[in-house]
Protein backbone atom coordinates (compact mmCIF):
# COMPACT_ATOMS: atom_id res chain seq x y z
CA UNK A 1 0.00 0.00 0.00
CA UNK A 2 1.24 3.51 -0.34
CA UNK A 3 0.40 5.09 2.72
CA UNK A 4 3.24 3.39 4.42
CA UNK A 5 5.65 4.86 2.05
CA UNK A 6 4.09 7.96 2.29
CA UNK A 7 4.30 7.75 6.00
CA UNK A 8 7.29 7.04 6.05
CA UNK A 9 9.36 9.39 3.89
CA UNK A 10 7.02 12.18 5.92
CA UNK A 11 9.00 11.20 9.13
CA UNK A 12 12.37 10.46 8.07
CA UNK A 13 11.73 14.52 6.21
CA UNK A 14 10.38 15.50 9.55
CA UNK A 15 13.50 14.43 11.25
CA UNK A 16 16.14 15.45 8.72
CA UNK A 17 14.17 18.70 9.42
CA UNK A 18 14.43 19.50 12.75
CA UNK A 19 17.60 18.14 12.46
CA UNK A 20 18.88 20.97 9.67
CA UNK A 21 16.54 23.36 11.09
CA UNK A 22 18.52 23.46 14.30
CA UNK A 23 21.77 24.06 12.62
CA UNK A 24 20.31 26.32 9.42
CA UNK A 25 17.10 27.08 9.52
CA UNK A 26 16.95 28.40 5.90
CA UNK A 27 17.48 25.10 4.76
CA UNK A 28 14.98 23.39 7.01
CA UNK A 29 12.15 25.28 5.19
CA UNK A 30 13.90 23.19 1.69
CA UNK A 31 13.39 19.82 3.33
CA UNK A 32 9.72 20.31 4.30
CA UNK A 33 8.75 22.12 0.35
CA UNK A 34 10.49 19.59 -1.12
CA UNK A 35 9.08 16.33 1.05
CA UNK A 36 5.20 18.27 0.27
CA UNK A 37 6.46 17.90 -2.98
CA UNK A 38 7.11 13.97 -3.57
CA UNK A 39 4.49 13.63 -1.54
CA UNK A 40 2.06 15.06 -3.83
CA UNK A 41 3.78 14.02 -6.94
CA UNK A 42 3.13 10.27 -5.60
CA UNK A 43 -0.55 10.92 -5.11
CA UNK A 44 -1.15 12.71 -8.29
CA UNK A 45 -1.64 9.57 -10.64
CA UNK A 46 -4.48 9.11 -8.52
CA UNK A 47 -6.40 11.90 -8.15
CA UNK A 48 -5.89 11.96 -12.50
CA UNK A 49 -7.90 8.87 -12.63
CA UNK A 50 -10.73 10.53 -10.07
CA UNK A 51 -10.75 13.50 -12.06
CA UNK A 52 -11.25 11.42 -15.48
CA UNK A 53 -13.94 9.51 -13.47
CA UNK A 54 -15.62 12.52 -13.07
CA UNK A 55 -15.07 14.30 -16.46
CA UNK A 56 -16.96 10.65 -17.94
CA UNK A 57 -20.04 11.19 -15.35
CA UNK A 58 -20.27 14.97 -16.72
CA UNK A 59 -20.42 14.17 -20.17
CA UNK A 60 -22.80 11.08 -19.53
CA UNK A 61 -25.24 13.52 -17.44
CA UNK A 62 -24.44 16.15 -20.27
CA UNK A 63 -24.15 19.18 -18.01
CA UNK A 64 -21.46 21.40 -20.09
CA UNK A 65 -18.45 21.15 -19.51
CA UNK A 66 -18.00 24.79 -18.08
CA UNK A 67 -19.25 24.15 -14.07
CA UNK A 68 -16.97 20.90 -13.98
CA UNK A 69 -13.81 23.25 -15.44
CA UNK A 70 -14.35 25.85 -12.96
CA UNK A 71 -14.65 23.53 -9.97
CA UNK A 72 -11.52 21.61 -10.66
CA UNK A 73 -10.23 25.35 -11.30
CA UNK A 74 -10.81 26.44 -7.69
CA UNK A 75 -9.89 22.80 -6.27
CA UNK A 76 -6.33 23.60 -8.19
CA UNK A 77 -6.35 27.26 -6.73
CA UNK A 78 -7.11 26.13 -3.38
CA UNK A 79 -4.82 23.66 -3.57
CA UNK A 80 -1.83 25.76 -4.88
CA UNK A 81 -2.64 28.74 -2.06
CA UNK A 82 -3.30 26.46 0.48
CA UNK A 83 0.99 24.59 0.10
CA UNK A 84 2.09 27.71 -0.52
CA UNK A 85 0.09 29.42 2.99
CA UNK A 86 1.41 26.47 4.94
CA UNK A 87 5.29 26.57 3.72
CA UNK A 88 5.51 30.64 4.85
CA UNK A 89 3.18 29.34 7.93
CA UNK A 90 5.91 26.73 9.07
CA UNK A 91 9.09 29.40 8.02
CA UNK A 92 7.32 31.55 10.20
CA UNK A 93 5.89 34.34 8.36
CA UNK A 94 2.11 34.65 9.54
CA UNK A 95 1.99 37.78 7.59
CA UNK A 96 2.89 36.44 3.99
CA UNK A 97 0.51 33.04 4.26
CA UNK A 98 -2.34 35.34 4.94
CA UNK A 99 -1.80 37.22 2.08
CA UNK A 100 -1.60 34.27 0.28
CA UNK A 101 -4.50 32.48 1.62
CA UNK A 102 -6.48 36.06 0.75
CA UNK A 103 -5.17 36.42 -2.58
CA UNK A 104 -6.51 32.59 -3.43
CA UNK A 105 -9.78 33.69 -1.78
CA UNK A 106 -10.28 36.56 -4.42
CA UNK A 107 -9.17 34.67 -7.03
CA UNK A 108 -11.55 32.07 -6.33
CA UNK A 109 -14.24 34.36 -5.83
CA UNK A 110 -13.49 35.68 -9.18
CA UNK A 111 -13.72 32.06 -10.57
CA UNK A 112 -17.04 31.78 -9.19
CA UNK A 113 -18.75 35.05 -10.30
CA UNK A 114 -20.38 33.54 -13.59
CA UNK A 115 -21.49 30.51 -12.30
CA UNK A 116 -23.45 33.04 -9.72
CA UNK A 117 -24.66 34.87 -12.99
CA UNK A 118 -25.73 32.05 -14.57
CA UNK A 119 -27.65 31.15 -10.99
CA UNK A 120 -29.65 34.60 -10.59
CA UNK A 121 -30.10 34.34 -14.03
CA UNK A 122 -31.90 30.63 -13.73
CA UNK A 123 -33.88 32.30 -10.62
CA UNK A 124 -35.15 35.52 -12.20
CA UNK A 125 -36.53 33.20 -15.15
CA UNK A 126 -38.12 30.49 -12.77
CA UNK A 127 -40.02 33.37 -10.92
CA UNK A 128 -43.04 34.11 -13.06
CA UNK B 1 9.59 8.60 -6.42
CA UNK B 2 13.08 7.21 -5.13
CA UNK B 3 14.32 9.55 -7.26
CA UNK B 4 13.34 12.23 -5.53
CA UNK B 5 13.42 10.82 -1.37
CA UNK B 6 17.24 11.20 -2.54
CA UNK B 7 16.73 14.94 -3.14
CA UNK B 8 15.64 15.16 0.61
CA UNK B 9 19.00 13.23 1.93
CA UNK B 10 20.92 15.60 -0.47
CA UNK B 11 19.19 18.53 0.93
CA UNK B 12 19.95 17.37 4.53
CA UNK B 13 23.78 16.73 4.27
CA UNK B 14 24.00 19.84 2.40
CA UNK B 15 22.93 21.82 5.49
CA UNK B 16 24.44 19.55 7.81
CA UNK B 17 27.90 20.37 5.77
CA UNK B 18 27.35 24.30 5.66
CA UNK B 19 26.10 23.89 9.39
CA UNK B 20 29.59 22.11 10.61
CA UNK B 21 31.65 24.49 7.86
CA UNK B 22 30.59 27.47 9.45
CA UNK B 23 31.56 26.62 12.59
CA UNK B 24 35.22 25.52 11.66
CA UNK B 25 35.30 28.90 10.25
CA UNK B 26 33.99 30.80 13.34
CA UNK B 27 35.89 29.26 15.37
CA UNK B 28 39.08 29.69 12.91
CA UNK B 29 38.36 33.63 13.01
CA UNK B 30 36.85 34.18 9.81
CA UNK B 31 33.50 35.55 9.66
CA UNK B 32 32.66 36.62 6.45
CA UNK B 33 33.86 33.20 4.63
CA UNK B 34 31.45 31.53 7.29
CA UNK B 35 28.70 33.67 5.53
CA UNK B 36 30.02 33.20 2.34
CA UNK B 37 29.17 29.31 2.53
CA UNK B 38 26.50 29.73 4.39
CA UNK B 39 25.07 31.38 1.16
CA UNK B 40 26.33 29.09 -1.46
CA UNK B 41 24.42 26.43 0.26
CA UNK B 42 21.20 28.18 0.57
CA UNK B 43 22.03 29.37 -3.88
CA UNK B 44 22.78 25.35 -4.19
CA UNK B 45 19.93 23.95 -2.81
CA UNK B 46 17.39 26.65 -4.08
CA UNK B 47 18.96 25.54 -7.97
CA UNK B 48 17.94 22.13 -7.00
CA UNK B 49 14.45 23.20 -5.23
CA UNK B 50 13.50 25.66 -8.44
CA UNK B 51 13.38 22.72 -10.71
CA UNK B 52 10.71 20.50 -8.51
CA UNK B 53 8.66 23.76 -7.65
CA UNK B 54 8.07 24.56 -11.57
CA UNK B 55 7.70 20.64 -12.26
CA UNK B 56 5.05 21.02 -9.24
CA UNK B 57 2.90 23.83 -10.74
CA UNK B 58 3.16 22.65 -14.31
CA UNK B 59 1.72 19.09 -12.80
CA UNK B 60 -1.02 21.24 -11.19
CA UNK B 61 -1.80 23.41 -14.42
CA UNK B 62 -2.29 20.36 -16.72
CA UNK B 63 -4.15 18.42 -14.29
CA UNK B 64 -6.69 20.91 -13.07
CA UNK B 65 -6.82 22.75 -16.45
CA UNK B 66 -5.58 25.91 -14.36
CA UNK B 67 -4.31 27.30 -18.10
Amino acid sequence: MEIYQIVAVGIVATVLAILVKNQKPELGIYISLVTGFIIFIFIVAKLQSVIEILNQMANKISIDDIYLSVILKIVGIAYIAEFGAQICKDAGEGVIASKIEFAGKVLIMVMAVPILVSLMDLIINMVP
Amino acid sequence: MIMNVDLIFKIAAIGIIVAVLNQVLKHAGREEQAMMTTLVGIIVVLMMVINLISNLFETVKTMFRLY
